[in-house]
């Protein structure tokens, strides 16, 4: 008999976060090809209407653990939450964001649960029962498609590839709780730093503007912060402006760095290399500003412009405060 | 640590259809294992103790273990295998085995393989060991039996202190690795490499087949400097609809 479909929903402070909404939508999915119950595994600190919000996404069944020492995650906290659901719900598959915390916690959990985790999947399918995912390796220079032949079988979905959709307004979920009883552990979480004002992740944003080396230093980064606060979006970055020391790793898109797919990625100055391409090519729409006409990343561009990006972004700076006025 | 194509290299899809061609690449020690690689070494030449590299591949590994060995390593457990397996559970019991009664504080993996980008060892090893693990650390201090180590995370980072022994997963800016003089690459010849049959496992998580990515159609040039930001603004609106 085929098990239920079980998510894990993380979230950042009160609300779940996107990626964990976009995993819900296809555990939904999955779940009517199965013809089974998709159960959410809520998880975080003070969440906001937990099973309102997880119903609209398709949550025929929340467990709750709601908890102050669950705000941040802890390896072994959400370990022991995430096998008491496992127990209780006894799924056939699991599903969780490729998130910090998913791509962490999930191997955790295929060790004692004796089976194996598809990482970082861009689509899933069900196969004679067995879920087949597909993954790209090599950073995106391929696609695996890969079978996991045990039960349960978990898959981590990359952020963003997945849509979020409220498919069924006002369902409400029926809710069990997780009461919270902290094991033993060796690891204490201590604190959380935020990186200055920016509140939104590259691999979540759906607008990233990124220099390169032809942004010419960290001071003309300026530009780029102007340009992506007027569309909502967040800054980027190539190898090569991260190794120079302009901007932080975690800026970095790219084969070292992280792997973005925005509805639009604006690359400005950076002539796009193999290793920085397979981290934005998955981008809906690719824009591309370089004075170098022969630059390789007008090759896979969907729109260039031939330009220096020191008055090309600035005047598209404007056009777009312009555009957001009107509408 | 694991030996994997260059960065730079191009990927061909095997004839089998099912792996990759990696007859003509060059191989290197996976980035982020230079990462972890650079921490260990660090720690030793504050803190004193040993370096062991451990690492599981083909017979041609060796390239990439007198490479650590330059790099600082003491010495090298090469547990041989005649490919790297796909399925990182598969991987992670033949390390554990291995570890399992030996004596460390410090167990460093790189968060994940630039070639199957799994990022699922580390954990899965300490798990078995049952020992803490800290993913995608930034920076790590050690001091009198304990790690302080700061994760890199969606929108920040985050602090986490532990006991030793304890595993940690390299971030890009752990460390900025070092270069190897020839007078360490000539040393390295004469450190130990224990070499180990291993028997692997059968496999969970197996590969059906690899297909390339789907081409991007191609795009166009809007045109030049600043006259063309209207056009631009025009055609992420109403063409791209993504605006």
């Amino acid at each position: 008999m085929t098990g239920e479909v079980l998510v894990l929903a993380e979230s950042s402070g009160p609300a779940f976060r996107k990626a964990a909404l976009e995993a819900v939508t296809e555990g939904r999915r999955l779940a009517d090809l199965l013809r089974v119950s998709e159960i959410v595994l809520a998880i975080g600190n003070g969440l906001k209407d937990p099973a309102s919000e997880l119903g609209k996404y398709g949550a025929d069944k929340v467990i709750l653990a709601d908890d102050p020492l669950l705000a941040i995650f802890h390896p072994d906290y959400y370990r022991q939450i995430a096998l008491e659901a496992i127990k209780r719900v006894n799924p056939s598959i699991i599903l969780a964001a490729a998130t910090s915390t998913g791509k962490d916690l999930a191997p955790r959990l295929a060790i004692h649960l004796d089976t194996a985790v598809a990482s970082e999947c861009t689509h899933l399918e069900m196969e004679n029962g067995k879920l087949i995912a597909t993954r790209p390796a090599y950073a995106g220079k391929v696609l695996l498609r890969v079978k996991v032949n045990s039960s349960p079988s978990i898959a981590t979905l990359r952020p963003n590839v997945f849509t979020a959709r409220e498919a069924v307004p006002g369902k409400k979920p029926t809710v069990e709780q997780i009461a919270f009883n902290r094991p033993d552990s060796r690891m204490i979480v201590k604190e959380f730093v935020t990186q200055g004002a920016k509140k939104l992740d590259l691999t979540e944003a759906s607008v990233i503007v990124s220099g390169g080396r032809g942004m010419g230093g960290p001071q003309n980064y300026k530009i780029l912060e102007e340009l992506a606060e007027v569309m909502g979006g967040v800054v980027g970055a190539s190898r090569a402006s991260v190794d120079a020391g302009w901007r932080p790793h975690s800026d970095q898109v790219g084969q070292t760095g992280r792997t973005v797919s925005p509805m639009l990625y604006i690359a400005a100055g950076i002539s796009g290399a193999i290793q920085h391409r397979v981290g934005m090519i998955n981008s809906k729409v690719i824009v591309a500003i370089n004075k170098d006409p022969e630059a390789l990343i007008f090759g896979f561009a969907d729109y260039g412009i031939v330009g220096d990006v020191f008055e090309v972004v600035p005047a598209l700076t404007r056009e777009m405060k312009a555009f957001y006025g009107k509408t | 640590m694991r030996r994997v194509p260059d960065t730079a290299a191009r990927i061909r899809i095997a004839s089998d259809g099912k792996s990759i061609d990696t007859s003509d690449a060059e191989f290197v020690i996976n980035p982020y294992e230079e990462y972890a690689l650079e921490q260990a070494v660090q720690l030793k030449e504050k803190h004193g103790g040993e370096v062991t590299v451990v690492t599981l591949g083909p017979e041609k590994t060796t390239q990439v273990i007198m490479k650590a060995l330059a790099l600082g390593a003491d010495k090298a457990v090469h547990l041989k295998v005649d490919k790297i397996p796909e399925d990182p559970g598969s991987i992670a019991r033949a390390i554990a085995n291995e570890l399992k009664g030996s004596e460390f504080d410090v167990l460093l993996f790189g968060k994940k393989g630039v070639d199957d980008d799994n990022q699922q060892v580390g954990p899965m090893v300490a798990e078995l060991l049952g020992i803490p693990c800290i993913t995608q650390i930034v920076k790590l201090d050690v001091s009198d039996g304990r790690g302080v180590a700061h994760r890199e995370v969606e929108g920040g980072s985050i602090t986490v202190e532990t006991t030793l022994p304890a595993a940690f997963t390299a971030e890009k800016d752990l460390t900025v690795p070092r270069y190897a003089s020839l007078r360490e690459l000539v040393a390295a010849r004469k450190k130990p490499i224990i070499v180990k049959d291993v028997q692997l496992r059968a496999l969970s998580l197996e590969i059906i087949s690899v297909q390339n990515p789907p081409p991007r159609p191609p795009g166009k040039i809007v045109g030049k400097g600043v006259d063309a930001v209207p056009t631009l603004v025009k055609l992420l609106h109403e063409e791209a609809k993504v605006i």
